[in-house]
């Protein structure tokens, strides 16, 4: 299988002013096409400043990562800008990268037509409902045809049930696009129910502690129909363990 | 939304808005006019003293003979200053504020000069602004714009400070350049704080004006109202 995405011994180091905290320690990882991978970690052991350093908004200290075409990039909540309408927002990056031609106009709103937006391209953000206003923010996204697209904690701001059939929803359109992804969470129902491995990371310094692949032996799988799978709480009960939570 | 899909509800929805909107201009006005009609009344009856707080019917004399008194004139010269004292202000304060926004390191030298300056009585520098620009009405927009401008600096760069992280991150998801993240999110996400300082900055402007025209003028409202009340 082809690597989209192959990290080697990443280690981050933060120079702070009452010392260097040592975030990430000899992370080594790869992403193939078309998988979905989810990182789980502990909070605060440095799980969103990975997807940084590979999206490269953040330096690394020490490793190489090596990438293969663009990469996408979706954070915690959509950011919609309100001023502009959802054809605009949709647009914002491409008009940004400089390259909003005819061919990227017409693939941006078959995107449109082909996920249900394209009858609200004239509205504004705070018109549309949570659910749509993501699906926004993925086309925004896909516009610049990523190879791999990194969720950062995404629909975390939304509540429960939407947040589920937005993994849902999103989950299909990015298979449906053969778009590889890189998750991370904090969430374990949602690792699971989405992903092809689950990355677990350890305590800071993180480190890859370790990796489960998850298979749920099924044609079809959605995140919402694996939750019905036996698997499903068996997986999470390793990975619970595994995270070794402490209140 | 089409016109003839409006429901019975909606329109009733809108025509209470529009009621709505209609009862609070109308009380605004009544307010003004019980205020007028009070002053006209107990000046009249002499319970204020017209001399001192003059007399709505008064005002309005003194406007109709607009072109023989010279209120006009007056009122021309005090305008003009006050608008370039404010233009100027707005634009030098924007472009400051853009600077020290672009400069953490400009922002944190500039800070507590910034700081001192907005409590010095701007109202003191007069007779030093005096000397430097001259008696005229370069004096007097400068007054104008030393009132007005610090206050604009302070709450555009507080403004652009404040700008929600989420979005200049997701700009830089796209390798948006530092000044793309100003035009396209930082500036469009502040207009709102833009337009808020512009309404406190048109006031501050004419207090500016008028306390130059207090020090120096040799035409203005503030000349005007001299002219025409005999000293105490």
């Amino acid at each position: 299988m082809k690597k989209v995405l192959e990290l080697k011994n990443i280690s981050k180091k933060y120079q702070a002013k009452n010392g260097e905290i040592e975030a990430l320690k000899d992370i080594n990882f790869c992403v193939n096409e078309g998988e979905f991978v989810s990182i789980i970690g502990p909070s605060g052991c440095g799980k969103s400043t990975l997807l940084s350093i590979i999206s490269g908004l953040e330096p690394k200290t020490e490793g190489e990562i090596k990438v293969e075409g663009r990469i996408g990039y979706m954070l915690q909540r959509d950011s919609l800008l309100e001023w502009k309408n959802i054809y605009d927002n949709v647009m914002f990056g491409l008009e940004i990268s400089r390259k909003k031609t005819k061919e990227s106009q017409t693939y941006v709103e078959e995107l449109l037509k082909k996920y249900g937006l394209y009858d609200f391209k004239d509205k504004y953000p705070n018109q549309l409902s949570g659910g749509m206003r993501q699906r926004a923010a993925l086309i925004r996204t896909l516009a610049i045809n990523p190879k791999i697209l990194l969720l950062d904690e995404a629909f975390s701001a939304l509540d429960y049930q939407t947040r589920i059939m937005v993994t849902n929803d999103i989950f299909k359109i990015l298979k449906n696009e053969g778009i590889t992804a890189l998750i991370v969470t904090h969430d374990i129902s949602e690792a699971i129910s989405m992903s092809n491995r689950v990355i677990v990371l350890s305590k800071r310094p993180a480190t890859v502690k370790n990796v489960h692949t998850i298979d749920f032996e099924m044609e079809n799988r959605t995140p919402i129909n694996c939750r019905e799978s036996p698997k499903f709480s068996k997986y999470f009960d390793t990975i619970w363990k595994e995270l070794d939570v402490h209140a | 939304m089409h016109e003839k899909n409006i429901s019975e509800d909606r329109k009733k929805y809108l025509r209470k808005i529009r009621a709505n909107k209609i009862l609070v201009i109308l009380t605004q006005l009544s307010i003004l006019i019980l205020f007028i009609v009070l002053w006209e009344v107990l000046a009249n009856k002499k319970i204020i003293d017209s001399f001192i707080t003059s007399q709505p019917s008064k005002i309005i004399d003194t406007f109709l003979n607009l072109s023989s008194n010279g209120l006009l004139k007056h009122l021309g010269v005090t305008l003009t200053e006050t608008l370039i004292g404010f233009i100027s202000g707005v634009i030098l304060g924007v472009f400051i504020a853009i600077l020290l926004w672009w400069s953490k390191f400009l922002a944190k030298v500039s800070e507590p000069f910034l700081v001192i300056l907005n409590s010095l009585p701007k109202v003191a520098l007069g007779p030093v602004i005096i000397v430097w620009v001259g008696a005229g009405m370069g004096a007097i927009i400068t007054m104008g714009l030393a009132i007005s401008l610090i206050v604009t600096i302070l709450e555009i760069l507080n403004g652009f400070l404040n700008t929600d992280k989420e979005l200049i991150k997701m700009a830089q998801t796209f390798n948006a350049t530092k000044f793309q993240i100003l035009t396209k999110i930082v500036i469009p996400a502040n207009i709102s704080t833009f337009f808020n300082s512009l309404k406190v900055n048109i006031g501050l402007s004419l207090v500016g004006v008028i306390t130059g025209e207090f020090l120096v003028s040799k035409a203005g409202l503030r000349i005007f109202n001299s002219i025409w009340r005999p000293s105490f």
